[in-house]
């Protein structure tokens, strides 16, 4: 069957104000609105299109972490993803771990393509998906704003500092995802019904043979440096003596 | 004993890109540091003589190829996975080239990657951004571990030149794949400078109300050499193009001279502009949170403001 493969990832909401915990622990979670990261949802979003368009047939939408995740995978359900497995794992998970996950999964999955969001928005990393290209020996097309499959091989465009680069696939393939590359779906309440019957598989990290290994210890979490409420101007004229004043204009 | 440092370099075949002079500076804050410049290209006689002139490089090694006549990760990760099991640090730039390319060398070489190092406190520990900056993070990876990371260049000055490091050519022992191809690259082809790495950057929001009055800030921008961004909302509402929206799920800019026109400042938006040295805000609202973190604010309505700077700024140049 011809398979496309999604990773998502539970974070904080891209509209949370995110803030140190006091000890400098992490940051608080507690009572937090937390959605699947918004590159992620890009990527179900462009999974489902490629399946809508008739070029793959199943759409199977992956998370690795606590049993919480599985309110995001639903909504990756409510989407309109065929079914979702949850690796479980209470332990912190670096990229290069995720990747060794998605790794057991695509062997288990064989999907034509794994489309990643370029980058989870909690901790910034934009690895996972390039590993996972590495350690599966196949192409990546990292931060794609368009996404063209043509039987065996993928044309992805990607945004680069220099503009818009073009690169052909053999398939199959990693493909991460930029912002441009499609507007996600909002999920109607029937379809959010209609998840909750869709197959969702609980998987044990341990039993996939995937240690957790914790190479990057986070010592200490601290708040970025301030910024200051500056001045407030009258009129434009103040405006511009104040910006010359600045050797701004 | 040093650390064996292998950098890396950003190029375009013909020019070494600024970036990697920037990460030759993080290079050197790591105690002890040797640093090697590796050099990808088809021909890389000329990038090599730029990065061998970098002050503080020990080291430049050329590995050309035809097939390096694009910076394709596929290709150059297996090499400079081989290259690296001499080395302690592999780093790349933090820019789209380094992001594609260095964790698929770290996935090779079974290392962890830390991205955009922002500071070098020790041999083993790094701070770096997460959370779109809202959090720096002191992270420690193990004594005499291979580390992989990406520098964020926007931290660090470049290196000055007058250095005279050895350049080798070498070759390396790694099947290239076939299974990734370049087709093309368009260079943004807006006369404006890019959002991205502008030095001034003019930005609209919803208040702009149409597309068409973002023309209004095009002329603006023109007239001061900036870059044209937009609030998500802006972008949103279909006033102006995604490739446009400064924030959090946008782009994070740091540019000397932000502007903001008719944006209230939500979260996500000021999480992207939070590193710009000055942030002018506009906006009828007295309210609006922008102005809590504006350098100079201005309450008004920017339909009569910004013809009004626009025509006074014409004026003194």
């Amino acid at each position: 069957m011809k398979r496309i493969l999604v990773s998502i990832k539970r974070v904080v909401d891209y509209n949370v104000r995110v803030r140190v915990k006091p000890d400098g622990s992490g940051v608080v979670t507690d009572g937090v609105k937390m959605s699947i990261n918004p590159f992620d949802e890009i990527a179900v979003e462009e999974a489902l299109r490629i399946r809508e368009r008739g070029l793959a047939e199943e759409v199977v939408v992956a998370t690795i972490g606590p049993a919480d995740c599985q309110q995001q995978l639903r909504t990756a359900l409510a989407m309109g993803a065929d079914r979702a497995l949850h690796v479980q794992t209470e332990a912190a998970i670096e990229p290069l771990t995720a990747a060794k996950v998605l790794l057991k999964l695509v062997e288990r999955e064989q999907p034509l393509l794994a489309i990643l969001g370029k980058q989870a928005i909690d901790d910034d990393s934009s690895q996972t998906g390039q590993m996972l290209a590495a350690l599966w020996n196949r192409p990546q097309a990292t931060f794609a704003s368009k996404v063209e499959i043509d039987g065996d091989m993928a044309r992805v465009t990607r945004e680069v500092d220099a503009g818009l680069e073009t690169l052909e696939v053999d398939l199959p393939a990693v493909i991460t995802t930029d912002l441009r590359l499609n507007e996600p779906r909002y999920v109607k309440l029937p379809d959010i019904m209609k998840a909750k019957k869709k197959p969702l598989e609980t998987l044990d990290l341990g039993a996939l043979g995937v240690a957790a290994v914790e190479r990057i210890r986070l010592l200490r979490f601290e708040p970025p440096a301030q910024r200051t409420k500056g001045t407030m101007v009258k009129d434009v004229n103040e405006l511009v003596d104040a910006l010359r004043k600045r050797g701004l204009v | 004993m040093p650390n064996k440092i292998l950098l890396i370099a950003e190029h375009d075949g013909a020019r070494l890109n600024l970036a990697t002079a920037k990460c030759v500076t993080c290079a050197r804050s790591i105690p002890e540091a040797e640093i090697t410049i590796a050099v990808f290209a088809a021909d890389g006689a000329a990038v090599a003589a730029e990065a061998a002139a970098l002050s503080g490089v020990a080291q430049v090694l050329r590995i050309d190829h035809p097939a390096h006549a694009q910076p394709l990760a596929a290709t150059i990760a297996p090499q400079a996975a081989k290259l690296a099991v001499d080395y302690g640090y592999v780093l790349g730039p933090s820019t789209t080239f380094g992001k594609d390319l260095m964790p698929r060398i770290a996935a090779l070489l079974d290392a962890p990657q830390l991205s955009d190092v922002m500071a070098v406190e020790s041999a083993t520990r790094f701070r770096r951004p997460m959370y779109a900056g809202n959090a720096i993070v002191t992270a420690e990876v193990p004594t005499g571990a291979r580390l992989v990371a990406t520098v964020r260049t926007a931290s660090f000055e470049a290196a000055g030149t007058g250095g005279s490091a050895v350049i080798s050519t070498v070759s390396v022992d790694a099947d290239l794949p076939s299974h990734t191809r370049f087709v093309s690259l368009s260079a943004a082809k807006s006369d404006r400078p890019d959002l991205q790495t502008a030095a001034r950057v003019i930005s609209g929001g919803r208040a702009l109300g149409s597309a068409e009055n973002f023309q209004m800030l095009y002329r603006l921008a023109d007239r001061l050499g900036a870059a044209v961004g937009a609030s998500r909302a802006a972008v949103d509402a279909g006033y102006a193009a995604n490739d446009m929206q400064v924030g959090q799920t946008g782009k994070i800019i740091a540019p000397e001279l932000y502007m903001a026109f008719g944006i209230s400042g939500a979260i996500q938006h000021l999480t992207g502009i939070k590193d710009a040295r000055t942030i002018v805000a506009v906006n009828k609202d007295p309210e609006a949170p922008i102005f809590e973190v504006a350098d100079i604010g201005l309450v008004g309505d920017l339909f009569q403001v910004v013809p009004e700077l626009e025509k006074l700024l014409s004026q003194s140049q």
